[in-house]
This record gives C-alpha cells, structure tokens and sequence, in this order.
C-alpha cells in the first residue's frame, strides 16, 4: 500500500487509516524539517579530513556521505542545532545566522 | 457447564484471564491488584497458559510493552490500581488513539497521599478521558464476567479500543465470594481469535506505527473518530452482555436498573456500593417506600441519553461518588448526570453525595442516611445541599 497525504489538509473524519497508522514503512524522510533552522551549517572542504566524527553525532542523520567521504550537507533535514560545528576537530563547519 | 466457585475477586479475575489464554502480559505489581498478576504468573510457569509474561520495572513500561506488543497484533491484557494507573497515564492515551483492544483490569484504589491502599475511584476517574471502555464490576462474579466480556467489546471492528475493568480494592480483590464460572472451552470459543486491524510486525506489509501530525493534518478529525468508534461500543456492549445471558444466564447493559418502574427515588452507584444499597432499597421497599436503584456498569462511554430516559419519571435521584474533585460542583458521576438531565423538562431534582473515599467504609446505616436526605428533597421538591458527604467528621 502507498501512502498518500497529498490531501492530508482536506481530510474529514474517517478518512485517515486507523490508529494514524502510515501504511509504509521510513517517512520521515518526507517531512522536510529544515525549515526549523535559524543557524546553517557550513562546510569548508578544504579544511575536512572526513573523520566522520560529525557523521557521527549529527542526531538528524544530515550529514551526506558516499564511499566514506563527506560531501555535503542535508539542508531538508538539518534542523541546524550546530552539534557538527561543536565536535568537528578541524573547524572544517561554521554556523552562520540563516537570515543572511 | 458452570461451576460454582469460591475465590477472592483477584484470583477470579486471574482465572479469566487464564481460560482466555491471552498472547501476552506484561504487568507490573501493586496493591491491591498484586494478587491477580501473582497468581496469573504461576499459570504461566505451570505451562497452563501460553502467554509470554513480560515482567518490567514499572507500570508506565508495562503499559507501553502492552502497546508495542497490541501494535503487533497480539491479544494482550494487564492489571494496576492507583499510583500504578497514575504512572501509565501518558500511555494510556497512546493506547488508545492507536485503537489497541489492550484489557486491563484496574483494583481501584484512592491516590495517595496521605498514603492510602484502600479503595475510591479516584484512579479510575483521573483516567476517565482518555479514551478507553471503563466498566465497573459490583462483586468478583461481575469482575470474572467483564472480564470475558471486554475482550469482546475491544477487539469489536465498531470499536477497537482499549477496555478497563473496574473492580473495588480490597472489598472486592480481597474478599472471598461465591462465583459460577464457565468452562474453559466455553471461554475459548466466546472470545474466538483476535483480527488485529493492522500488525506492526508484518515483513511483507511493513507500516509506521506512533507517527507525527502536527498543526497542518488531521488531529481533531482523528479524535471526533476516536470518539465514534467510543459511542459505537455502546451498541457492542449490549451486545456482548447479551450473547454472554444467552451462555450464562446472567446478562450484562450498559446499567442496571433495580426496582426502579414505579419508584420515585433512587441512588446511582458504581462498584461494589450497589450490593450495600440493593440491601437498603430491598428493607425500604418493604417498608413501602417507592425506591431504586441505578448500578452504572459502563462510565465510558457514558449512557447519557438512555439515563435520562429512565431517570427521568422520578422525583429526586442522588448520585454516589466515590471520588471528588476539588474545587468543582460534585463528583464527577454526578456532573454527568446531572448535565444528562439538564435538557428535560420534568427531570428530578438531583443531590450528590461524596462518600467513601481512601477506603472509608460505607454501610447500611449510611445509605439508609442517603435515602433519608433523598426523602427530604423529594418531599419538599428544594435542594438545600446539592453537594454532600456521607460519612464523614465534621
């Protein structure tokens, strides 16, 4: 079964499955949490030596990585809590205010 | 075929759960309800049933080991009281907007403090909104029945929520009464097997169970649904009771209704209360007093409309609460009531009474009191006290 909130907004009483059950499985990915950030995340490449410590405390799963190497950030998803910043060794992440 | 039985409420409440053999138990132990867990583990451990008992390190992870474990479709039953029921009380929301048929008998035992193990319905009615069946039993025979029963209206497709039997601490749980119980075959083939709605545990249908709604979803339409399917257990509880005289011989409402076609005043009590005040109604009767009796059985959902109906030919009605709330008008049996009847036209004149609470005990003499201060409203037709105590110093 897919899942299809599209009309979520207009649904009436009855209409969503019971128990507010999601018939499938990892849709978390689907909400965009982003838009919660007031400080952003930013990564300076030349400064990373992919330790992954920041892959590692990052409570939103946001941090990209292929083939073991960084390679950029998930702004969908990154609520912008500046975890990565704290505990990267290098000072390869910098916050800086969204508004700019 | 029945047999007649001696056991304490508890030990009866044990033996139902074990001929309905359900898939899992996790509880927690607490005065007065121990006993019924205590006992249901040894038939665990003598292989009598073929439950997976879950033993935990308090009531609110007791209850959320029943969610999980109703999420994946299993049959699943539980038992606290008080401080118990207060700790799982998050949970018990989540029980029931998950729309899990999880029965849980709760002994019902006032909340402390001072520090008191002795019963009142305060536990039962700070849980009263959130969302679960509440029935209240008068004897250990009522609590074996419910029992039964409220696998039924649980896991009903109208209904599909969590089902709490209510049973007096200590004044049941603890005293030894005479019971008929059915056989275990019988049991079997009443609750029949569970049809979970959906199953957490499903390789090849995987779901998201507990997920977010926030500010742009459906949370009052999921609600107003909730409360549907609450309503709709009235129809199913009447049902069930019914199918169960049909088996038993003893049939099962919404309430019952005694001596009350020509009456002109009658209590309205939950719990063991109603064998006391029968009592008293029986001796007044036969002093030709025209009176009566209310026993509610089901609080959630609560049976407004057909209360009213019977309610309302009388003269005074008083309402007995055996928990209060502070600071408000009345016990909260008696609030509903009294809003129930607000829209007739020729409703009775209603007082409450308080009594009871953390265990105080409540005899002929005090309900005989009940009816003498019901008499003064009904002759007079004016409340001097809407909101009273019985029994208590002061």
């Amino acid at each position: 079964m897919s899942w299809d909130f599209k009309d979520i907004k207009n649904w009436k009483t009855g209409d969503h499955p019971i128990g507010s059950i999601i018939p499938e499985p990892a849709t978390a990915e689907q909400y965009k949490t982003g838009g919660w950030r007031s400080e952003k995340p930013i990564w300076h490449e030349d400064k990373c030596t992919h330790c992954m410590i920041c892959w590692t405390f990052c409570p939103d799963s946001s941090i990209m990585v292929d083939d073991q190497k960084m390679y950029d950030i998930d702004y969908d998803h990154c609520k912008g809590c500046g975890i990565c910043a704290t505990e990267c060794p290098k000072d390869a992440i910098d916050m800086e205010p969204e508004e700019k | 075929m029945a047999k007649s039985v001696a056991l304490t409420g508890n030990i009866a409440c044990a033996q139902a759960m074990r001929q309905i053999d359900p898939d899992v138990v996790a509880a927690y132990p607490i005065t007065p309800q121990t006993t019924i867990v205590e006992e249901f583990s040894q038939y665990v451990a003598n292989g009598q049933v073929n439950t997976e008992y879950v033993t935990v390190e308090s009531e609110h992870s007791a209850m959320s080991a029943c969610v999980g474990a109703s999420a994946a479709g299993s049959r699943v039953m539980t038992a606290t009281a008080s401080q118990g029921l207060a700790l799982m009380w998050e949970v018990l929301y989540i029980a029931s907007s998950y729309r899990l048929p999880i029965v849980m008998h709760n002994t019902n035992r006032t909340l402390s403090g001072p520090i008191n193990i002795h019963c009142d319905h305060s536990d039962s009615m700070g849980a009263r909104d959130s969302g679960w069946i509440q029935i209240f039993c008068e004897n250990a025979q009522e609590a074996y029945d419910s029992t039964i029963q409220a696998i039924r209206i649980a896991e009903d497709k109208r209904v599909r929520l969590p089902v709490m039997v209510c049973l007096d601490g200590f004044i049941i749980t603890h005293s030894i009464d005479r019971l008929d119980m059915i056989e275990d075959d019988e049991v079997k083939k009443f609750v029949g097997e569970i049809e979970p709605p959906y199953t957490l545990l499903d390789p090849d249908a995987p779901i998201t169970v507990g997920p977010f709604d926030g500010l742009h979803g459906f949370f009052p339409e999921f609600k107003r649904d909730q409360e549907l399917a609450i309503l709709s257990s009235k129809d199913v509880i009447e049902e069930v009771g019914k199918e169960y005289g049909q088996l038993t011989g003893r049939e099962y409402g919404l309430f019952d209704a005694y001596k009350l076609e020509d009456a002109e005043m009658a209590l309205i009590v939950l719990g063991s209360t109603a064998g006391t005040a029968g009592e008293v109604v029986d001796n007044l009767r036969a002093q030709g007093e025209k009176v009566g009796m209310i026993k509610l059985r089901s609080f959630r959902p609560f049976p407004a409309r057909e209360l009213s109906e019977v309610l309302s030919p009388l003269k005074a009605v008083a309402v007995m609460d055996r928990s209060f709330s502070p600071g408000g008008e009345g016990g909260p049996v008696f609030v509903e009531v009294r809003s129930a009847l607000f829209e007739n036209v020729d409703r009775p004149n209603i007082i409450n009474f308080i009594y009871g609470l953390g265990g105080r005990d409540v005899g002929i003499a005090d309900i005989e009191e009940a009816f003498s201060r019901l008499k003064r409203v009904s002759d007079s037709g004016t409340i001097e006290e809407t909101v009273g105590y019985l029994g208590l110093r002061e």
